[in-house]
């Protein structure tokens, strides 16, 4: 089971997960209508460079933006369970050890230790979210089964991972649970919300665009006060 | 009954059909023709697969449903955290709901994102600037708004403000005759405090083609007046057209594209007619937007800008100022606590806070902010058509209180709102609240009342005044 998981299927869902990724991005741009969104795209020049990397850039870091200032604890989940959930898959050591037998090249691995925390920080984060998603009426009332199956799906991969990691019990079982789960966001991905591991610069990017280029940026410079 | 006489998917192109809907007071059988009216699925399919591209369908999809943007909305705010009223909830349950449905979706359904589309959202975008994955809620209404118009699923007040567009070119019965019958009017009631007070019609190459509001020739005409003589004052050489002076767009409120285009041309025509250096408009927000940020694409300008320099009033004023060509008397400024409403349309969507807060410095001497201000103010309440339309009237009373909160949080007893739309809503909260010890005024009286106005302009005969 773990040969399978870990050789063909792990190849087919990262294939899926990269292709169907590159492609939702491609779609997105192919997608884009100056005269429908009325941002003058063929002209931005520099202005809507800047203010395409500004809307990024100030967005992933942590309060960097008023939005992010004013949700003090969302703010923490979201970065907390972030930084588990896109730095371990790509620089834990013990990923990379995989991932150089499995493709053949890797990526420079974390320290141990850091990368323990960094799991860590992702499962405590990934439990504020889903408290938050839980208890707060506002969040309640937008979440259907999708948000909290995904949100699930996250935290299951971050646990199992955990647990063989420590190898706490069933060692064999939590390591199939876990790439099982991995592979099923990877496969995923491209299909729901968390296609946002892509589009998410996109939409931020366009956004960006937009106010540097149309909503103002002549006069209040390209980048937008976020 | 697939539709209705007064209530049907064509736009009103007649004067006759005009009078016709007017004639209905306050939509009663509109509203009754609308609950009977069928949707044309084909058609609205057509419009989403050809409308609904890559940008809007991926701000439907990664929506986290995190409902960041729940507090970013005054309405969410204002109703006491209405948990229906995350801006997020309220753009699922319609557009995306319609897109998940593609196109396949009953009249219960489309009367009732009609009633969040202009009910529960002035398309102030606020939103869009507090949510993560840059999800702007206000411009996916706006273009609900369109789908639901293309469809026939619009306020009764909207459809009508789109037909004045259509048939008189301004958002009010205002003909060109009454245009020009105002402009002289004004132009010689001005003129017993300025002799030599004109109001330029139709004046080929000047620096300035001034627009304006349908509402001020209409009701308020003082406004005219009041702008006049301050490019007199400050020496400026300006005109007005006779065709294509209206800048709003209730055609924008409504939905309808179309119109929003036709209006923007009859505009850049008039600049072409007369070559301005300059275009400069009046003291309102949506018209703003509508004719220099929206409106070159809708005159399909691939660049995006409009054919000469539009400049809001405020920046004129702003310019005007700097450049001394307006002298503020210093004895005369403001000395009350005063506040300013940042209107969204020209100021999140168009940059133009320097210049207002630089006026504010020249103007007043305890100017306060409110706290949330520039680029993240609050919607005033009655944008978007709001302010205009009768069937939301309590839900847009109960939003106004957001800002009269934010008023008296500063201490102010003087509002400045350089916009039509914020200006009527500051003036209806008042009203609403029962509030007695603030004010509010546009830019333009204060600022011909403290001005100095040089010797020459003024009448010779000083005995006789
Ligand atoms: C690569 C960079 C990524 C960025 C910039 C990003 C950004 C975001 C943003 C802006 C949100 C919405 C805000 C929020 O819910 O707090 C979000 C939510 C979410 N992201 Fe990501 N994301 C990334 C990668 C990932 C990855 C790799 C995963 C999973 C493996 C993931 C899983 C989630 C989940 C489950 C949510 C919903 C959280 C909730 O339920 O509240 N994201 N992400
Ligand atoms: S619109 Fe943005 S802030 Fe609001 S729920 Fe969706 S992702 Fe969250
Ligand atoms: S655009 Fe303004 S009114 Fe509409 S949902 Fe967003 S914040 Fe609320
Ligand atoms: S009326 Fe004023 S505050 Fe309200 S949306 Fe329009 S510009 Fe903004």
């Amino acid at each position: 089971m773990i040969e399978l998981l870990s050789g063909p299927l792990f190849k087919i869902s990262l294939l899926v997960f990269t292709v169907g990724l590159i492609f939702r991005l491609v779609q997105y741009v192919r997608g884009l209508d100056w005269r429908l969104e009325r941002v003058a795209y063929s002209h931005m020049g520099k202005a809507g460079v800047i203010g395409a990397i500004w809307s990024v850039l100030t967005w992933i870091l942590p309060f960097g933006t008023r939005g992010w200032r004013t949700q003090g604890f969302a703010t923490i989940a979201f970065f907390f369970f972030h930084l588990g959930v896109v730095i371990c898959p790509l620089f834990l050591a013990g990923h990379m050890v995989f991932m150089k037998d499995a493709l053949g090249f890797s990526f420079p691995s974390l320290p141990v230790a850091v990368g323990d925390v960094f799991a860590m920080l992702g499962v405590l984060g990934g439990v504020m979210l889903l408290a938050r998603r839980i208890t707060l009426p506002q969040v309640r009332f937008l979440t259907d089964r999708k948000d909290i199956a995904l949100l699930a799906l996250c935290l299951l991969t971050l646990v199992t991972g955990m647990v063989a990691r420590f190898d706490l019990f069933a060692y064999d079982f939590m390591l199939g649970l876990h790439m099982l789960s991995g592979e099923l966001i990877l496969i995923l991905a491209p299909f729901t919300k968390l296609s946002h591991m892509a589009l998410f610069f996109a939409s931020r990017a366009q956004l960006g665009i937009d106010f540097a280029v149309k909503r103002g940026g002549a006069s209040r410079g390209p980048a937008f006060p976020w | 009954m697939p539709e209705g006489i007064l209530c049907n998917r064509k736009p009103i192109n007649t004067e006759e059909d005009l009078k016709r809907l007017l004639a209905d007071k306050g939509g009663k059988q509109y509203y009754e023709e609308m609950k009977n009216m069928e949707v044309d699925v084909r058609a609205l399919q057509n419009t989403l697969e050809k409308t609904c591209k890559s940008r809007t369908r991926t701000w439907l999809e990664i929506c986290a449903h995190c409902s960041l943007c729940a507090d970013s909305c005054f309405f969410y705010k204002a109703n006491n955290r209405d948990v229906e009223q995350t801006p997020s909830y309220k753009i699922n349950t319609t557009l995306g709901e319609m897109v998940r449905r593609n196109g396949k979706v009953d009249t219960e359904f489309m009367i009732r994102a009609m009633d969040i589309a202009w009910g529960k959202c002035t398309c102030c975008n606020r939103c869009g600037n507090y949510c993560p994955h840059g999800i702007d809620v206000g411009v996916m209404m706006s273009y609900l708004r369109g789908v639901l118009y293309s469809q026939g699923f619009c306020p009764w007040e909207m459809k009508i403000g789109a037909g004045m567009h259509r048939v008189y070119r301004a958002q009010m019965d205002v003909t060109t005759e009454d245009w020009v019958d105002t402009c002289q009017w004004m132009e010689e009631e001005g003129q017993e405090q300025i002799p030599s007070l004109e109001i330029p019609i139709d004046k080929e190459d000047c620096d300035i083609m001034y627009v304006l509001n349908a509402r001020e020739p209409k009701i308020y005409p003082d406004d005219v007046q009041a702008a006049a003589m301050l490019f007199h004052i400050a020496g400026e050489k300006w005109t007005v057209p006779s065709e294509g002076w209206e800048n709003t767009s209730l055609a924008m409120f409504a939905g309808d594209w179309q119109a929003c285009a036709d209006n923007v041309k009859a505009m850049y025509s008039a600049i072409e007619r007369l070559r301005p250096k300059m275009v400069v408009e009046t003291e309102c927000g949506h018209a703003h937007r509508a004719s220099a940020v929206e409106g070159p694409y809708w005159a399909g300008q691939e660049d995006g800008k409009a054919p000469v320099p539009y400049l809001h009033y405020v920046e004129w004023l702003a310019n005007a100022i700097r450049d001394g060509k307006i002298k503020i008397d210093p004895a005369k400024k403001i000395k009350e606590p005063c506040t300013l409403q940042d209107s969204c349309n020209y100021i999140r969507n168009h940059g133009l806070e320097k210049h207002t807060r630089y006026i504010m410095s020249q103007i007043a001497e305890d100017f306060r902010e409110m706290e949330e201000h520039g680029a993240h103010n609050y919607c005033c309440g009655g944008g978007g058509g709001m302010n205009g339309i009768g069937r939301y009237r309590e839900e847009r009373d109960r939003g106004l209180f957001m800002k009269l909160q934010q008023i008296r949080e500063t201490g102010a007893t003087l509002v400045i709102s350089p916009c039509h739309n914020c200006w009527d809503a500051i003036r209806d909260t008042m009203e609403v609240y029962e509030v007695h010890d603030i004010k509010w005024s546009f830019l333009k009286p204060l600022i011909l009342d403290m001005c100095i106005i040089p010797d020459h302009l003024k009448p010779q005969d000083e005995d006789e005044e």
